[in-house]
């Protein structure tokens, strides 16, 4: 709440006075998470619009949505987290260009605008239908939508499908750029020695897409459970060799930073071990402990070409637990930034809030919005094929 | 040191020290009403707030006739803590031991230890030590140990030449003056953080009632109208020099011209301009 500071955080060593009042709290954990699970689910969209890959078809349009509906809320932690939320537009109306902050409006408007236009590509056809067959306000709605473009013949839909392909071919740099971009406002800050590092970008990028498609498991197959189909088994067999790949594509990056880290040994290196054996220890066992519980999973599934119900469980587990382990991940690079102190003499402890604007509670309540909001577009506009009669 | 120089500090100390009373007589009064009018936290706020909006523009101040610089002999720091104080009366630094604008480290090395023991006013045993969180004290926990070297290291914002915390707003709220000076405008502050976590020295706090981001200004509205910023006004032993590098007969020209001077993490790149005398490699 504005006007009260939280508990002063408790420290060990010596810290600088101010850094007791830790400035980015867990809502900025959920930042770059949710950030991150647009950029995922955008890229197994792209898997199926951009490369080809008809495996991805029967989620590649749900995949669209997820996105978007993540993308709404990406501005809502750091509004709530802001002193002055009612300034934010400052940023906006007079970005201070030096600042990688100012850039994140343009960047985040430029994605919601380019996912909306490329859905509208991806659903132009079932718009066109379902104005032709909803009365009522909704019917208005779907009318409204069509943009009095009601030309389904074979060579508009054809049209449509490229452009849908040139926007996700956009999109692909752009979901890049938004989630490097995030790793690059953490990456960029010298002060602080948790964060700065080249690599920033390019391990919240890998990891925002193993987390992504982990969600986009998930996701997919409790939608088949509501809609009572069978899951794709090629589909899913596909988003496990892509995950496997991410993620062991970030462990390996991740390791080495790690370990040049420990092998350069600069100063305040005694500090940074410090920190991994206290404040952040069980959030590095979750991050590493789940990362490779899920990497030797996909590898058994992989390998012994598991099938069935049997791929759809271990698939669900491996979704779930990368949802959690790059969950740890942020708290891990967010919050133990920010344990680390400027003084390389001490650390600090954060422990977050309950109920207040900042809390878990608010958290809670933001990551259960975009699923909200999942549901209510696919109530509006149906992301799957129909079933063959 | 030459004559000159000699004379200048006097010259400057003189001042000091005739000014000293003067001051403290007012930072009491400014003390007594801030106590009076603690009550109403964020009624004061505000209105500092709305007072700053309003606030004339100085006569016969050019700002490009100027270039501060501020330096602190870190030998002849007594731990006293009044500049602390002072600071936070002068400039309505939120009253507690998380928020300041200017802090002072101790550091002590007992016999045998390789590295020091570091500590500042907010620790906790310092705070039991002065009973208050709107006074403060070095308690005495080490008059029993065996002191191989131990001093006080003054800290404060470092008005950078290549500001981190510049570089990083994302509105331009808090910019840097052509007199070297790096402010923040209230007013327009969104209050995100950024530069907080951007300035490696720690110097920038939040103010939770305003819900924007505070430092040290070197007392702006001081030194535009010739006064010293309120910790070098009060400091008893002229451990903080402050002046204009412009001017070759100012206190922080001869201290920059008459000692070794270094500055605090240059590796940062961010060119800091408190440059101080006396520090330890282990000053952090």
């Amino acid at each position: 709440m504005i006007g009260t500071m939280a508990q002063a955080a408790p420290y060990v060593g010596y810290v600088y006075p101010n850094e007791t009042d830790i400035p980015w709290s867990v809502l900025i954990v959920i930042y770059p998470y949710i950030t991150g699970l647009v950029a995922g689910a955008f890229i197994v969209s792209s898997l199926y619009h951009v490369f080809g890959m008809a495996q991805y078809k029967p989620v590649a349009r749900f995949a669209l949505l997820t996105a978007v509906s993540f993308m709404f809320f990406v501005p809502t932690p750091l509004l709530l987290h802001l002193g002055n939320p009612q300034r934010a537009f400052n940023a906006v109306l007079t970005p201070h260009w030096t600042s990688a902050m100012a850039a994140f409006s343009y960047v985040a408007g430029f994605y919601i605008c380019l996912l909306l236009l490329e859905i509208w590509f991806a659903f132009r056809a079932d718009i066109v239908a379902l104005s032709k067959t909803t009365r009522g306000p909704l019917g208005t709605v779907y009318r409204l939508m069509t943009l009095g473009s009601d030309d389904v013949s074979p060579r508009a839909l054809a049209l449509d499908h490229k452009f849908a392909t040139v926007l996700a071919m956009i999109g692909i740099p752009a979901a890049g750029g938004l989630h490097g971009y995030v790793g690059f406002l953490f990456g960029s800050v010298k002060a602080r020695e948790w964060w700065s590092s080249d690599l920033m970008p390019i391990i919240f990028l890998l990891s925002a897409i193993v987390s992504g498609i982990g969600l986009l498991i998930v996701l997919y197959v409790v939608y088949s459970r509501i809609r009572k189909v069978p899951v794709d088994q090629d589909c899913m067999k596909g988003l496990a060799r892509t995950m496997w790949a991410f993620l062991l594509v970030v462990l390996v990056i991740e390791g080495l930073e790690l370990l040049e880290m420990f092998y350069k040994r600069l100063e305040g290196i005694d500090m940074v071990q410090r920190l991994i054996e206290g404040p952040i220890r069980y959030g590095m066992l979750i991050q590493w402990g789940g990362s490779l519980i899920v990497l030797a999973l996909l590898t058994v599934l992989i390998v012994f070409r598991v099938e069935g119900k049997a791929l759809v469980r271990g698939l669900v587990i491996s979704g779930v637990g990368m949802m959690i382990a790059v969950l740890a991940m942020r708290w891990n690079v967010v919050i133990g930034g920010q344990e680390l102190s400027k003084t390389m003499k001490g650390l600090l402890v954060y422990y977050p809030e309950i109920l207040s604007h900042e809390g878990l509670v608010a958290v809670a309540i933001v990551f259960t919005c975009p699923f909200v909001v999942l549901w209510l577009i696919t109530r509006f506009l149906s992301p799957w094929e129909p079933e063959p009669s | 040191m030459t004559q000159e120089d000699k004379k200048i500090e006097v010259k400057g100390s003189n001042l000091v020290r005739r000014n000293f009373f003067l001051r403290m007589l007012g930072i009491g009064t400014a003390c007594a009403g801030t106590w009076v009018g603690s009550g109403n936290l964020i009624a004061r706020a505000q209105s500092a707030e709305t007072a700053a909006a309003a606030a004339p523009k100085i006569p016969d101040y050019d700002w490009n006739k100027h270039k501060w610089a501020f330096g602190v002999d870190a030998t002849r720091c007594i731990g006293c803590l009044r500049c602390v104080e002072a600071c936070k009366a002068e400039n309505g630094v939120t009253q507690d031991a998380h928020h300041f604008r200017t802090w002072v480290e101790r550091y002590v090395y007992l016999e045998g230890d390789e590295r020091a023991h570091v500590d500042s006013q907010s620790d906790a045993q310092n705070i039991a030590a002065s009973g208050s969180e709107k006074e403060f004290r070095f308690d005495n926990r080490y008059k029993d140990a065996k002191i191989e070297k131990a001093f006080f290291v003054p800290k404060l914002c470092n008005h950078c030449t290549h500001p981190a915390c510049v570089q990083v707003c994302p509105t331009g709220a808090t910019y840097q003056t052509k007199d070297g000076v790096v402010l923040i405008d209230h007013s327009y502050c969104i209050g995100c953080q950024y530069c907080v976590q951007a300035c490696p020295y720690g110097v920038r706090e939040f103010n939770h009632v305003l819900g924007v981001t505070d430092k040290c200004t070197w007392c702006y509205h001081r030194i535009t109208k010739g006064l010293q910023p309120a910790c070098v006004e009060v400091c008893p032993v002229e451990a903080r020099v402050f002046g204009d590098r412009n001017d070759p007969q100012s206190p922080i020209s001869a201290f920059l011209r008459n000692n070794r001077v270094s500055v605090l993490k240059p590796e940062t790149g961010n060119a800091p301009n408190v440059f101080y005398v006396g520090i330890d490699k282990e000053v952090c």
